[in-house]
C-alpha cells in the first residue's frame, strides 16, 4: 500500500512539474504556431541556476531562487524573440530550427560552465521532514510541489480568462489577423507569451532541482516529455497541458517502477492512442 | 560542356582511392554514407513538405538491428542486412501511420518525440542494447568474398551503393509518382480534388524515405564497426536536417553539398574545439538567418544571373 501512494504521489508532483514546463509551451504555441524546441533547455537552465545559487549561498530560499531564476531565463527568452525569432515571421519551418540551434547552444554552455557531473539541489531544510497523513509517510516537499503546480494552474488559468491582457491572448490565439484589426498589438504579445512561458519552463526548472538534480542531458529528457503532454492534452490548451502532464507522470512513473525496462515504450501508448483517435488532442480545438 | 564536367567528377570519385591516402578515403566513405541519409530526409523535407525531425531513427534502428542480429544471434551479414532493412521498413509505416496523422509542426513534433523515445531506449534497455556501452567489435560484410577491411574497398563498395541510391532517389522523384508528391506538397486539397490521396502519397513516401535511412544505417554500422546510441539522438537527426537545409531542399544536389559541408565542418573542428554541440547550434542560427533557402539554390541563381 505504502508503494502505491508513494508512487502515486511521485507521479503527481511529476505531473506538477510537467504542468509547468509544458503549459509555457503550449501557450507559445497557441499564440505563435512556433514549436519552441528551446524550452527544454530554458527548463534546464533554471535547475543549474538553482543548484549553482543556492550552493554559493547556503540557506538561499527556493522561492526567491525560483522567482529569480524565472526573471533570468525569461529575459534571456525575451532577448532570443526579439533578436531572432521577429526576424522569422514569415518561415514557421526555420523558426522551429532556430530554437534547436539555441537549445544546443544552451546545453553546450551549460556542459561548459559547470561540467558532466551531475549538481544536487539542496530541499529546503523546513520541508525536509516527512509529512505523516492518515498513517502514512510522505516527502512533504513533493507536496508542497504538487501545490505549486495547482497554483500556477490556477495563477495561468485567471490570466488567461479574468485579464484584459489575456483576453488579448486569447483573441489573437483565435483569430491573429482579426485580432491585429482591432488595434491588438499582436507582435508585442508574442514577446510577452515568450517570456512568460520561458520564464515559468525557469522556475518550474529551479523547483524540479531538489527531485531532478541537474545534470547535462536534462533538457532533452524533458523536451519529449513536454511534446508527448502538449500533443496528448490538445495545442495551446492550457486545460490539455494540465490534464495531459498528470496522466504522463503517473504513466512515466508506474511505468518505470513496474517495467523499467519498458517505461519509454509506456510512456508514448497513450499519444498513440490520442493521435488515432483524436488528432487534435483531448481538449485542442484545431488539429495541429 | 556538362557532360565533361559530369565525366570528370565521376573518374575522380572512382580513382580517388589511387592517390589519396587513408584517411581521406575513410572522410570520403563517411561523406557518402551522410549523403545517402540526407537524401533520403531531403524525399521528405523538401519533396513531401514533411518536415522529419526524427529521421535518425531509421539509421540507427537499422545499425542497432544489423548491430544485434550478426553479433549477438549468429545471422550472417545478407540476412542481418535484409531482416535489418525489413525490419526499419514495418518500423517506417507503423511510424508513419502515427505521423501522418497530423502535418506541419504536429508532424515535426510527433517525429521528434517517437525518435526520442527510441533514442531513450537504446540508452536503458541496457540488456539488449548495452546501453551507453554501444556494441562494439563488429564486422565489415564480404560481399562475393570481397574483403571490405580496407578502406579503398569500403569506399567502392559504399560508392556503389551511394550511386545507385542518388540514381533511385531521382528516379523517384522524376516519376509520376515524384510529381504527385509535389503536388500535394504544394497543393495537398487540388490534389484530393482531383482524386489522388495525400494521405497515401505522403506515407509511401515516407517509409521509402525510411528505406534508404535505413540502407545508410548498414553502411554507418559496417563502416564504425560500432554503434552507440548517439546514432539515435536528436543530434544526429537534426545534423542530417542541417545539411538539407544548408545545401537546399527540394534539389538532388542540394542534400549531398550539405551533407560533405556538415561532415567536413566537424572533422575539421572536432580537430580543434571539443564543442561541436554548439557549433552546431551556431551554423544553424547562421544557415537559417543568412542562406533560409541553401546553398546549392543559391549558386545556380547566381549562375543564371551570369549567363544573362
Amino acid at each position: 500500500m505504502q508503494f502505491w501512494i508513494i508512487q502515486g504521489l511521485n507521479s503527481l508532483s511529476l505531473g506538477g512539474l510537467l504542468f509547468l514546463l509544458s503549459s509555457g509551451f503550449s501557450l507559445i504555441f497557441g499564440l505563435m504556431r512556433l514549436a519552441n524546441l528551446t524550452h527544454g533547455a530554458f527548463f534546464m537552465l533554471g535547475t543549474y541556476f538553482a543548484a549553482v545559487a543556492m550552493r554559493s549561498y547556503t540557506g538561499l530560499n527556493i522561492w526567491v531562487t525560483a522567482l529569480g531564476a524565472g526573471l533570468v531565463v525569461a529575459a534571456i527568452g525575451g532577448l532570443f524573440e526579439r533578436l531572432v525569432l521577429t526576424r522569422l515571421r514569415t518561415n514557421p519551418l526555420g523558426q522551429v530550427l532556430v530554437t534547436l540551434g539555441m537549445s544546443f547552444i544552451i546545453s553546450d554552455a551549460c556542459l561548459v560552465l559547470w561540467g558532466g557531473d551531475s549538481i544536487p539541489v539542496p530541499t529546503p531544510p523546513n520541508l525536509q521532514a516527512p509529512t505523516r497523513l492518515f498513517g502514512f509517510v510522505f516527502p512533504t516537499y513533493r507536496l508542497v510541489l504538487v501545490a505549486c503546480a495547482v497554483a500556477a494552474a490556477a495563477a495561468l488559468y485567471l490570466l488567461m480568462e479574468r485579464t484584459r491582457l489575456g483576453a488579448m491572448i486569447r483573441a489573437g490565439v483565435d483569430d491573429r489577423q482579426m485580432a491585429r484589426a482591432v488595434g491588438i498589438p499582436v507582435s508585442n504579445l508574442f514577446t510577452i507569451v515568450f517570456c512568460l512561458g520561458a520564464g515559468i519552463a525557469g522556475a518550474g526548472g529551479v523547483l524540479g532541482g531538489p527531485i531532478l538534480s541537474a545534470y547535462p542531458g536534462l533538457d532533452a529528457d524533458m523536451l519529449p516529455l513536454a511534446l508527448i503532454v502538449v500533443i496528448l492534452g490538445g495545442i495551446g490548451s492550457l486545460m490539455g497541458a494540465f490534464v495531459g502532464s498528470f496522466i504522463i507522470g503517473f504513466v512515466y512513473t508506474f511505468g518505470t517502477a513496474l517495467f523499467p525496462e519498458l517505461a519509454y515504450i509506456i510512456l508514448f501508448l497513450p499519444m498513440i492512442f490520442v493521435i488515432a483517435f483524436r488528432p487534435q488532442g483531448l481538449f485542442g480545438r484545431v488539429s495541429a | 560542356m556538362k557532360w565533361i564536367a559530369s565525366a570528370l567528377f565521376a573518374a575522380f570519385l572512382l580513382s580517388l582511392p589511387f592517390f589519396a591516402g587513408d584517411f581521406y578515403i575513410n572522410l570520403a566513405s563517411q561523406i557518402l554514407i551522410a549523403a545517402i541519409f540526407a537524401l533520403s530526409l531531403n524525399l521528405l523535407v523538401g519533396f513531401g513538405g514533411m518536415t522529419s525531425l526524427g529521421h535518425a531513427s531509421y539509421l540507427g534502428v537499422a545499425a542497432y538491428f544489423s548491430a544485434l542480429l550478426t553479433s549477438r544471434y549468429g545471422f550472417g551479414h545478407g540476412a542481418a542486412a535484409l531482416t535489418s532493412i525489413a525490419g526499419t521498413i514495418a518500423m517506417a509505416a507503423l511510424f508513419g501511420t502515427i505521423a501522418l496523422r497530423a502535418t506541419g509542426l504536429g508532424f515535426l513534433m510527433i517525429t521528434l518525440a517517437l525518435s526520442q523515445v527510441l533514442w531513450g531506449l537504446a540508452y536503458r534497455m541496457s540488456n539488449v542494447t548495452n546501453g551507453d556501452n554501444g556494441i562494439a567489435g563488429l564486422t565489415r560484410p564480404a560481399p562475393f568474398g570481397i574483403s571490405l577491411d580496407s578502406a579503398g574497398a569500403f569506399y567502392w563498395f559504399a560508392l556503389i551503393v551511394a550511386s545507385f541510391a542518388f540514381l533511385m532517389m531521382a528516379i523517384f522523384v522524376s516519376s509520376s509518382f515524384g510529381s504527385s508528391l509535389k503536388g500535394v506538397r504544394d497543393q495537398p486539397r487540388r490534389m484530393a480534388a482531383l482524386g489522388f490521396n495525400p494521405w497515401m502519397i505522403r506515407w509511401i513516401t515516407f517509409i521509402y524515405a525510411g528505406f534508404w535511412g535505413g540502407v545508410s544505417g548498414l553502411l554507418f554500422v559496417y563502416y564504425n564497426k560500432y554503434i552507440h546510441p548517439t546514432s539515435l539522438s536528436i543530434t544526429s537527426s537534426a545534423e542530417a536536417l542541417l545539411g538539407v537545409i544548408a545545401g537546399g531542399t527540394g534539389t538532388l544536389g542540394g542534400p549531398v553539398v550539405g551533407a560533405t559541408l556538415v561532415l567536413l565542418l566537424k572533422n575539421y573542428a572536432s580537430a580543434y574545439i571539443e564543442r561541436w554541440n554548439m557549433l552546431l547550434g551556431l551554423v544553424f542560427l547562421f544557415i537559417v538567418l543568412v542562406m533560409p533557402t541553401g546553398i546549392v539554390p543559391g549558386l545556380s541563381k547566381l549562375a543564371t544571373r551570369f549567363r544573362k
